[in-house]
């Protein structure tokens, strides 16, 4: 990976709406070898997706729950955790799954409509997995800041327009 | 103000004119709407480490003075800090002396080495502080017009010309507000032979050190011979997007350094207590933090920078601080006209390049400090502006 290569990717991570050829500006490339550069990068699996870091609490009409699960598992001879992390990951309703360290082994963030939704998923879907030996449950009540994202930001420029 | 109390006005302070920045101020902060490139600061808050230091160095109780020149501690983490950067080596215990801001330490440096009829040589176009800090030591100013041709650089025969019996000292700051110009090791040498040569001293103003792009900043007081005859100035206020805690330092041989501190100690006692624990924390842990905004800032120019030269604004890709300095001589316009006009039209303010001194005449200041989405507006707008505006 060079230098350039990392600087467009901190770019579009920051901002992935980014015009393609202020970004070929910015890192001092053409814009040729910028899409060259993403288009590579897309390939490899580098770049997964552009999506947006939405503010859902203020979309009137999409209501929904978002719960952390705590998961301990038993890992497979061969596989490890791997493959239990697969079986839940494959569920649309599991947006996240990450291995941790420490008390318990996956971290499952899952969203559903509501909270009996969430409940239904963890009693019968995730415990109910030959692997899993125990879950605990903590819906998120409020998201103050994602993925780098604060979402009350404080948009004033606090400078004096014009300074020496 | 009545002729009676006008008599009471020193006539060395009045010799001083308002800053020509003042007007624009006054212009655009009356508007709405208005996108600025006019500011002379980082568009950053402080990092958070640092802001949390100011705090717990209140809780903690620290709200007295503190020595003179600074906290030992701080001072010594200058002096290291200094020695990693830019391999310069000052002593902690007498020759770094902590200020409110570099502005005072460019204040205590001219009171300090000026008796009156002394000039200095200033190196324009350049910060609007140097000259009235200059007069009101007593001395004389002397303006001295680098040009685009040498890009922004001050040349020996250059310096050569300005120099006379009465030179006492020449000011001189790379990377450059309001250029972005910067010097290399061999350009300084040529500059340092004739400081040499002529026995002067030189401020160095290094404020933007570290905010150097495509090479490694390299400090005149390195050169031999030169440590002796230099006043390094510097400060937290651009690197650690610290303005408002008003913290600078200044750095020298101590002969002239203890002359400083006495000054100081009458008139300042000591730089603001929470603002050197602030820095002191970010001299800590502040070097991720002042590389984000470093690589933030650097690829903020390079789109400026180019947006100006396809606009037919020629511009020169500044090696450092954050502003662009391009020329609007193709559009016919004074860069007072210039800067006035675009902020009546398309509310963009800009500071007309005459007010760092004349030679910035025909020139703007852009600051691209600014938010990404702010400066492609501004790019918008200023492009609008340049077509309808030349032939
Ligand atoms: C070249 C230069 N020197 C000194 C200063 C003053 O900085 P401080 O905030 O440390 O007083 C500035 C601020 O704009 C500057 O541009």
């Amino acid at each position: 990976m060079n230098e350039k290569e990392i600087e467009i990717l901190e770019i579009l991570e920051d901002n992935a709406r980014i015009p393609l050829d202020v970004l070929a500006d910015m890192v001092d490339l053409s814009e040729e070898e910028v899409e060259k550069t993403i288009t590579s990068l897309e390939e490899q699996n580098i770049i997964l997706n552009y999506s947006s870091v939405i503010n859902w609490d203020k979309a009137a009409g999409k209501d929904g729950v978002v719960a952390m699960i705590d998961v301990k598992v038993t890992p497979k001879r061969e596989v490890g955790f791997d493959d239990v992390a697969e079986r839940i990951y494959r569920f649309p309703e599991v947006k996240t799954v990450y291995l941790m360290s420490g008390a318990y082994d996956l971290s499952v963030q899952i969203e559903g409509k509501t909270m009996k939704e969430v409940a239904f998923f963890v009693s019968n879907k995730l415990s109910t997995l030959d692997s899993v030996l125990s879950t605990t449950t903590h819906f998120l009540l409020k998201k103050y800041k994602h993925d780098g994202v604060i979402f009350e930001p404080e948009q004033k420029d606090k400078r004096i327009v014009v300074s020496p | 103000m009545s002729q009676v109390q006008s008599d009471y006005v020193s006539k060395n302070a009045s010799k001083l004119k308002p800053s020509g920045i003042r007007k624009f101020f006054d212009l655009a902060s009356q508007m709405e709407n208005v996108i600025s490139l006019g500011v002379g600061e980082p568009d950053f808050v402080t990092p958070w480490n640092v802001c949390e230091a100011g705090y717990a160095s209140l809780e903690n109780g620290y709200t007295a003075y503190t020595p003179n020149a600074g906290l030992l501690e701080l001072r010594e983490g200058i002096s290291s800090y200094l020695n990693e950067q830019f391999s310069l080596s000052y002593d902690a215990k007498s020759e770094i002396i902590c200020t409110v801001g570099a502005s005072q330490a460019i204040d205590l440096a001219f009171r300090s080495i000026l008796d009156t009829g002394d000039e200095v040589i200033i190196v324009e176009p350049g910060f609007v502080a140097y000259s009235p800090a200059v007069t009101l030591a007593g001395g004389t100013p002397v303006p001295l017009e680098t040009v685009e041709e040498d890009e922004f650089k001050l040349t020996s025969e250059k310096l050569k010309s300005a120099i006379t019996d009465k030179t006492k000292a020449v000011l001189i700051c790379f990377p450059s507000n309001p250029t972005g110009a910067t010097m290399t090791e061999e350009e300084l040498e040529d500059v340092a032979q004739v400081i040499k040569d002529h026995d002067l001293l030189v401020l160095s103003d290094e404020i933007y050190a570290e905010l150097t792009y495509d090479q490694t900043h390299y400090s005149i007081a390195r050169i031999p011979g030169m440590r002796e005859r230099t006043i390094l100035i510097s400060g937290f206020s651009k690197a650690f997007a610290m303005t408002g805690w008003r913290l600078g330092y200044v750095t020298g041989p101590e002969e002239i350094l203890s002359v400083m501190l006495t000054i100081h100690q009458y008139t300042m006692m000591c730089a603001p207590t929470i603002a050197q624990h602030g820095a002191l924390e970010a001299l800590r842990n502040g070097r991720e933090d002042l590389e984000r905004m470093k690589r933030s800032y650097r690829q903020r120019r390079n789109f400026i920078v180019k947006s100006f030269n396809r606009m037919g604004l020629s511009c020169r890709m500044p090696g450092g601080a954050f502003y662009a300095f391009p020329s609007i001589q193709s559009t016919g316009m004074s860069s007072d006209e210039f800067a006035e006009k675009l902020l009546h039209e398309e509310r963009v303010a800009v500071v007309p390049g005459h007010v760092f001194g004349e030679g910035g005449e025909g020139y703007v200041r852009c600051s691209y400090a600014t938010s990404l989405e702010s400066l492609q507006e501004a790019v918008k707008r200023i492009e609008r502006f340049v077509n309808k505006n030349t032939e």
